[in-house]
């Protein structure tokens, strides 16, 4: 039989590999289930990857929706990414990310209607908070009652669900409405309009801020003293309390880091492309997040990337519907078995594997 | 308002079958919990379970047969999930998410020709005797063969962890596999069991939503059972009784609220729909905090994976 | 060095060249839908696909329909909508209340084709809007139900609450009451507008409080499943429904999109196609359709319910003829006077008779 044997440094080699031997195994099986689908595999495979990227038609819009579909993922993957690095695990980006838009836009609208600079700024940083406080309740049980943080955090998602029912359906219910669902939409008020940066293209600031985080975490992550602290209460938490910092005060940290940026994802996309509060209004960021922080290793660059192909997946995926009429399932089979790959492939990364002689 | 309106009897019926799917799918992620796997895909294996039970249901036009299916696919999906885990190590929490994404993408291709078709026949057991008894009977002794089939599991697997030699060795394993392993048990083979069994119960769960409570398939019809299911193991502190009374309120919370607002009665639903998820958070709180009393729920290795490096 | 560098950039131009060729969608007029859910559902989205596949019907090989399902109302809606017209699209219908701003945001940007959204309030030079007057067919079911029922109580099962649900279960209960005095409603609002399970419990709970006839205003056929199993009588909703229930199901109020779809669509190719138009039309134009009556509905029930139906088509009756009170008792129709548009189209009170209050 097999014997795993740990290696003492992950091969960067093999890091890199990974995902994109992931995504080549993907588009392997992927294709032979469009096949199986009676769509053609290769003209699936290329609407998905290529055209998004490069046809005439297509790629001037689609290659800035596809950083404006990956924005969310980025920013949300970026903050879980710490916390996954040093074993703590918030599953409950996706709650954090509805908090984040309640807040802020509950903030916006009830100065409605109103114009001023400050709303803008202000709404923003009002979504941050509401990620990290929804996020600060799993921190603080799990640091004063060692409460599990996987359970509570993904326990609080469907109570944030909850709340975005209840504002779309009563206290932000757009009054000019016909009385359907949803709130008044915020891109039409343009004091809390998170909008266009660059004509035509629809790159809002959470586009470039997503960007601007990828420099930050880099730096956070191996320039500074931060990132090694929480590497080692990954690796080792006992060695971690020697060296005199307090883990719970990492723990609490990366919670709410992670739960700030998801606020701030839910901001950005509530004011800009949603555009409201509505009963819809997530469509799983935070979950696909945890898909994109594993694909891209846990290293902000990383990420970026993850972000990017998983976008192209979304907005590719959306043309093989229409233009050649894949089941949307499809491409949601396609993302799960991209994450098997990659977390299968994660063994030859953190292992040496040896034949097991005869004893 | 006139509370007289409701009728109880048929309340508590309904309120049985609307949480059986919850006892049958928490039952088994409670048993690979114990063997100390964190399994997050419940959704998606009882979501396969449903569309592939639904479609063998109608193929076949056995209701009872459809239900193997079920159980056999939520267990073919779960291997998937017990070889990334236990074989190639992967982390529990993510693929558990990514069999839930894959499980959902699988079951809605499956059945897609399947939606808008009716359910094969089933017919209710009314145990003799026992549902002539005026209230009693219509609440408890009218019901098909699977809820009577849940409240067994529930028994038997109580006296599996408690009571039996292999319940105590799949708990050792789940408290603390390197112990376990030193000791001489197989901790991946227990383990990869466990999964199976969760799987596969599961899978029973979904079943019974597409082929007797609704019954139909449609697309995403699991609707977030499969995080109810998980939350019940929890809020249970890891033991059967009391996962089924929690089945049975978080189940019964939906259907008291049908009932007071058909007599009339406006309650605040999203309210409502949030209790079961906070009930669990306190759960857990409680249960955390009298751990320092010595009461243990949680398995020590929850989460943890097993490397035999030695 | 350099002939490698040549030749791998001459190899990738022409993959590009070859990659990118036939992208478009090929017919002459091509028109896309989007849709909410799966049109599988025998419900909402189900007939919208009816009325596409009318259109393919109707124009042979010279219309290409694309479409696309389960098309969240978000920023997806949006994007899913460009670049169908960046495909090539000529006309877009967009079928769900939600795509309202979307449609808006992306006519703006494509001048030139043209955009037909169902229930919206919203136009502009290149968007249309049509919805149906549902509630007419409500006032035929109406008057079965009260006719048909035993019990003297109808379950209704509601979505949200909103001025169009509202309307309905008003016109349904007039109906109702004017056939039988006696009649009394029971609704319950489940809050979403799919989903089988939370739809057969609410009807399960309308039966078991004595409900003989369920009506719905959700999409799933969830409920006729239950009413056939319970032995009580159903409607089906937005198509018929009979499948699921031969016994249970009396009769269906059909969306009748196909005639719709198909006319816009030859304006479009006309160019007679115009935009800020709000259409909302009824049995008479076929947009509502009464389905068959099933046989156990006795024959002088049929003959009044064909005549309230053939009545409206005709224009001479309308479900809401005055004297009318609100449900607090206060006026709302005097003698002889019908509802206008505007107050149909905000409708948020129950009329007088019906119990408990609408949400908020």
């Amino acid at each position: 039989m097999f014997k795993l044997i740990p290696r003492e440094n992950v091969s960067p080699v093999l890091s890199l590999l990974g995902p994109l031997f992931s995504i080549g195994f993907t588009m392997f099986v992927g294709g032979i289930l469009f096949y199986f689908l009676g769509v053609d595999p290769f003209a699936a495979i290329k609407m998905i990857f290529w055209d998004p990227l490069m046809s005439e038609t297509f790629s001037t819009y689609s290659i800035p929706q596809i950083f404006i579909k990956g924005a969310p993922l980025i920013l949300i993957a970026l903050g879980l990414s710490v916390g996954f690095k040093a074993n703590v695990w918030n599953i409950g980006a996706e709650g954090q990310y509805i908090m984040g838009a309640i807040f802020g836009a509950s903030f916006a609208l009830s100065l409605y209607p109103l114009e001023s600079f400050f709303i803008f700024p202000t709404m923003v940083l009002m979504g941050i908070l509401g990620g990290s406080l929804w996020s600060m309740i799993p921190a603080l049980l799990k640091v004063k009652f060692n409460v599990n943080e996987i359970l509570v955090s993904l326990m609080l998602v469907y109570v944030a669900e909850q709340l975005l029912a209840l504002a779309s359906l009563g206290f932000l219910r757009n009054p000019d409405g016909a009385g359907f669902p949803g709130s008044r939409n915020l891109s039409l008020y343009s004091s809390a309009s998170n909008s266009e940066l660059i004509m035509g293209t629809g790159i809002h600031l959470g586009v470039l801020l997503s960007l601007l985080m990828v420099v930050f975490f880099y730096v956070l992550l191996f320039r500074h003293s931060l990132g090694f602290k929480i590497k080692l209460l990954g690796n080792s938490p006992k060695a971690s309390g020697f060296s005199g910092d307090n883990p719970n005060k990492l723990i609490f940290l990366c919670l709410t880091l992670s739960g700030s940026l998801a606020g701030l994802a839910g901001i950005m996309e509530v004011a800009g492309p949603a555009g409201q509060i509505n009963i819809d209004f997530n469509v799983g960021y935070g979950f696909t997040a945890i898909i994109v922080a594993f694909l891209g290793r846990l290293n902000p660059i990383g990420i970026f990337f993850a972000g990017i192909v998983m976008a192209l997946t979304y907005v590719g995926g959306e043309l093989t519907q229409f233009m050649l009429n894949l089941p949307a399932a499809a491409i949601q089979v396609f993302q799960g078995m991209l994450l098997f790959f990659l977390l299968s492939f994660d063994l030859f990364v953190h292992y040496k594997i040896k034949l097991k002689g005869k004893k | 308002m006139d509370l007289s309106e409701i009728n109880f009897a048929v309340l508590v019926a309904s309120l049985i079958v609307a949480s059986t799917p919850l006892v049958l799918a928490a039952l088994g992620e409670l048993i690979v919990e114990k063997s100390g796997v964190l399994n997050l895909g419940v959704e998606g294996m009882m979501i396969i379970g449903a569309v592939a039970g639904f479609i063998v249901g109608v193929e076949t036009g056995s209701a009872y047969i459809g239900m193997i299916a079920a159980a056999v696919a939520g267990a073919l999906l779960s291997l998937l999930f017990a070889f990334i885990i236990l074989i190639m190590q992967a982390n529990q929490v993510a693929s558990g998410l990514a069999l839930t994404i894959f499980g959902l993408g699988i079951a809605a291709l499956m059945g897609h020709p399947y939606t808008g078709i009716k359910s094969p026949q089933i017919s209710t057991i009314s145990i003799p005797i026992l549902s002539e008894i005026p209230i009693l009977g219509t609440m408890f002794f009218q019901h098909d063969l699977i809820v009577y089939l849940s409240l067994i599991s529930v028994l038997t697997i109580w006296y599996f962890l408690t009571r039996m030699r292999a319940g105590l060795i799949l708990r050792s394993v789940g408290e603390d596999h390197d112990v376990a392993h030193s000791l001489g048990y197989r901790v991946i083979t227990i383990r990869f069991l466990a999964i199976v069994f969760g799987g596969a119960m599961a899978g029973v769960g979904g079943g019974y939503l597409s082929l007797f409570r609704v019954p139909q398939w449609t697309e995403g019809m699991t609707a977030g059972a499969g995080w109810i299911a998980l939350a019940l193991v929890v809020f249970s502190g890891w033991r059967p009784f009391r996962l089924l009374i929690g089945a049975y309120i978080f189940g019964g919370i939906t259907i008291l609220q049908l009932n007071l607002q058909a007599i009339g009665v406006n309650i605040n639903i999203a309210v409502l729909s949030m209790a079961p998820y906070l009930a669990t958070i306190l759960a857990l709180v409680v249960i955390s905090m009298s751990r320092f009393r010595g009461n243990r729920g949680a398995p020590g290795c929850l989460g943890r994976s097993f490397v035999k490096t030695i | 060095m350099k002939r490698v560098i040549k030749f791998l950039s001459a190899s990738f131009i022409f993959a590009v060249m070859v990659l990118n060729a036939n992208l478009a969608i090929s017919a002459d007029y091509k028109v896309g839908f989007i849709y909410i859910g799966p049109p599988g559902d025998h419900g909402w989205n189900y007939q919208h696909d009816v009325g596409r596949k009318a259109v393919d019907e109707a124009f042979g090989g010279k219309v290409e329909t694309v479409f696309q399902e389960n098309v969240p109302e978000s920023a997806d809606a949006e994007r899913v909508m460009t670049q169908m017209a960046l495909a090539g699209a000529d006309m877009i219908f967009a079928t769900s209340f939600g795509y309202m701003d979307p449609v808006i945001n992306v006519a703006k940007k494509f001048p030139k084709v043209k955009f037909e959204h169902a229930t919206g309030y919203k136009t502009a030079d290149n968007v249309s809007t049509y919805s149906a007057r549902f509630y007419e067919g409500r006032s035929v079911v109406g008057h079965i139900a009260g006719k048909m029922t035993k019990s003297n109580t109808i379950g209704y099962v509601a979505s949200f609450p909103i001025p169009e649900v509202v309307r309905g279960i008003n016109s349904a209960y007039l109906a109702a009451k004017k056939a039988n005095p006696n009649v009394e409603f029971k609704v319950i609002w489940i809050f979403t507008w799919y989903d089988p399970a939370k739809e057969a419990d609410a009807a399960k709970t309308l039966i078991s409080q004595g409900a003989d006839v369920i009506l719905q205003h959700v999409d799933s056929s969830a409920i006729m499943t239950v009413a056939e199993e319970a032995g009580v009588y159903a409607f089906g909703q937005a198509s018929d429904m009979s499948a699921f229930g031969p016994n249970a199901h009396l009769t269906a109020i059909i969306n009748g999109w196909a005639p719709y779809y198909v006319e816009k669509v030859k304006q479009g190719m006309a160019g007679t196609w115009k935009g800020g138009e709000q259409t909302f039309d009824g049995i008479g134009a076929g947009m509502v359709i009464i389905g068959d009556l099933n046989d156990k509905i006795p024959a002088s029930v049929k003959k009044e319910a064909m005549a309230i139906r053939d009545g409206i088509a005709a224009g001479t009756l309308h479900s809401f003829t005055g004297p009318i009170n609100k449900q607090d008792g206060s006026p709302w129709l005097k003698a002889g006077e019908t509802a206008d548009v505007g107050t149909l189209l905000g409708m948020n009170f129950y009329v007088e008779g019906i119990e408990g209050d609408i949400p908020k």
